[in-house]
């Protein structure tokens, strides 16, 4: 486990269930106590930087704690919660992480899904195709909210600019809710889409050729092929991307802060766009009510189990139903 | 003891698995489906491509130009003279310079504790069968799901204690361990890797250690060039525990991005002169190695 909460590459978990377990002999030879000592330094690093902090977190969860003065930690029980759940800055923080979520991963998966079937035609400069799609995961959160936020200025931004040369009112992009969301969930968009597209393209490469021959010779135009033969077998694949991006999502944080130019945590001037990972922030560091934050954190983990729970057992009633 | 060469992790092509999955037909010249690109496709994945390299492309732009000539309409579309200018004014406002220096040095230590850890922890997972392995390798996965918040707060504790706000070492050692890392690693040498080579090694007489030094780490090489720039390019680019663990006095470039980006005066041409040289050295690093980075995510898509 690590601190990078921008940690995409979980790619690997795509499609479990062919993992390679099935050649396993227990040979006299492999089989011993070293396993031991090369996993105590992951475990090691993982015991005091992971698994410490989340229970810490947890203690604290039930305290009332300044950040200026930990040893005078008050127990309140569940009061943190109860009062999270009472308390509209959360719900307003739910509320926008939900829908920047939406907005940014239904988009960022639909296109990814197309432009890995584009790059999946035999091409002429694939290489190229493929790094360029990819410079935007190159890219910091810093760096590309940074720029989109310029991109998205009100009054010399170029996409308002853009906008007033074809005709259109400019926007406040930052002011509104609606907007300031949208803009958000586009720098999200912006850098991930090219990532996810890989991964589809990689899946698509294993899809064996004898479907699409046999969905050809039943008739199926290349429209029918990718909807009756593609997509199922990208299913694996695609419910990893949702899990991915959904854990991704409600943690939500850099674009938020850095979006206004003004670096507050309120997430703009009526909170329209304070995620709960900015909320968490907000709470312990610039209000130091380190009981509160920890409590939003557990909220937050408990809502990717819940959510991420929930697609699990979605994918595996789908699975059930069509065998 | 001689090691058979092991299979290429990064080429792109969509031949490039390890060699232990069970042959395929070659995909490359399929009939049927894998149809030559139209013209329509060239035009849609041109566009997307620009769309991708459009905002950098821009920030170039912006950068290398006045403040004033930026807002003016139309606005300008190509790059400027005032580029040295505006960093120079950008390295005025953020210790830019020390910030790139602590980058590399924090990306660095990073990257060669995360391969080696997770290297280790992979080859242990893969192929040493211990008590309690299978319910290891499910905690390590199960972390993924852990939002970062959740360790934040008493890290920072942590560290305050130590006084290491600050210093770099507080970045570096949360985050030396991935489970990404591990899980990467372990799916490449349970395939990559035979058994039989190990039980080779072992007949020969060679201790644990010693096959992981001569037998392991050889074969997984090209598993752990791709980790090692997976984790580089996270490390440089990761941005919430180093905003909480240092300041701008001691910043890495992403901190730094972030006092640039929340100055009061903002001056739009310092600001994206400030990201570009912050920005820059990465994506150099990565238009060289892109090829082998699409690669290797593309092979952990496939592998899991």
């Amino acid at each position: 486990m690590t601190i990078a909460s921008d940690e995409p590459q979980v790619a690997s978990i795509a499609a479990p269930s062919v993992l390679p377990g099935k050649r396993r002999r227990t040979s006299r030879l492999t089989r011993n106590r070293w396993g031991y000592a090369y996993v105590a330094p992951f475990f090691v690093l993982f015991a005091c930087f992971s698994l410490y902090p989340f229970l810490y977190t947890a203690w604290i969860s039930l305290h009332d704690v300044d950040l200026g003065d930990v040893d005078g930690a008050q127990w309140v029980g569940l009061a943190n919660y109860s009062d999270l759940l009472s308390n509209e800055f959360f719900w307003n923080a739910a509320r926008n992480t939900l829908t920047i979520g939406v907005l940014s991963t239904v988009p960022q998966l639909a296109m990814a899904l197309g432009l890995a079937h584009l790059l999946n035609y035999s091409l002429r400069g694939r290489t190229f195709f493929r790094v360029a799609m990819l410079l935007p995961y190159a890219t910091s959160i810093a760096a590309a909210t940074l720029v989109f936020g310029q991109l998205f200025g009100r009054d010399y931004g170029l996409i308002n600019a853009g906008l007033e040369a074809v005709g259109f009112d400019r926007v406040d992009w930052e002011g509104g809710s609606w907007s300031s969301q949208l803009a958000i969930s586009v720098i999200v968009i912006w850098r991930w889409t090219g990532y996810n597209a890989l991964i589809y393209l990689a899946a698509m490469q294993a899809i064996p050729e004898d479907l699409y021959e046999a969905a050809a010779l039943d008739g199926a135009s290349k429209w029918k092929q990718f909807l009756h033969v593609t997509v199922p077998g990208l299913r694996p694949t695609i419910l990893f991307t949702i899990v991915v991006s959904t854990i991704g999502a409600v943690q939500l944080f850099g674009e938020p802060l850095l979006f206004s130019g003004n670096g507050t945590t309120n997430g703009g001037s009526s909170n329209q766009y304070q995620t709960l990972g900015l909320l968490m922030y907000d709470q312990g560091w610039t209000n130091f009510h380190l009981g509160q934050a920890a409590a939003t954190a557990w909220a937050m983990f408990l809502i990717i189990l819940v959510v991420v729970g929930g697609w699990a057992l979605l994918a595996r009633c789908r699975a059930r139903a069509e065998r | 003891m001689t090691v058979t060469a092991p299979p290429p992790v990064d080429d792109a092509g969509p031949d490039s698995r390890p060699a232990p999955v069970p042959p395929r037909p070659r995909r490359r010249h399929r009939v049927g489906r894998v149809t030559k690109a139209g013209p329509l496709t060239y035009v849609l994945l041109v566009l997307a491509a620009l769309v991708s390299v459009f905002p950098l492309y821009w920030t170039a732009v912006a950068g290398s130009h006045t403040n004033a000539e930026i807002a003016a309409t139309p606005p300008p579309f190509l790059p400027d003279a005032d580029l040295f200018t505006n960093i120079g004014r950008a390295m005025d406002e953020a210790p830019i310079a020390l910030a790139l220096v602590n980058t590399v040095v924090v990306a660095g230590c990073i990257t060669v504790g995360t391969v080696l850890c997770c290297t280790l922890a992979g080859f242990a997972f893969a192929k040493l069968r211990f008590r309690g392995n299978k319910v290891l390798l499910g905690l390590v996965i199960g972390t993924m799901m852990v939002p970062t918040q959740l360790a934040i707060i008493p890290l920072f504790l942590l560290i305050a204690e130590l006084e290491w706000v600050n210093q770099l070492q507080a970045v570096v050692l949360p985050t030396l361990v991935t489970a990404f890392g591990v899980f990467f690693m372990r799916q490449y040498l349970s395939s990559a890797l035979p058994d039989e080579l190990l039980e080779a090694g072992r007949m020969d007489g060679a201790s644990t250690t010693r096959i992981f030094w001569s037998i392991v780490v050889p074969v997984a090489r090209p598993a752990m060039a791709v980790l090692a720039m997976l984790t580089f390019l996270t490390a440089w680019n990761d941005f919430f525990w180093p905003l909480i663990a240092l300041t701008s006095d001691n910043p890495t470039v992403q901190v730094a991005l972030a006092g640039l980006g929340g100055g009061y005066v903002p001056d739009r041409a310092v600001i994206m002169a400030g990201t570009l040289i912050g920005t820059l050295p990465i994506l150099v690093v990565f238009t060289v190695l892109g090829r082998h980075i699409v690669g290797g995510i593309m092979q952990g898509a496939v592998k899991g």
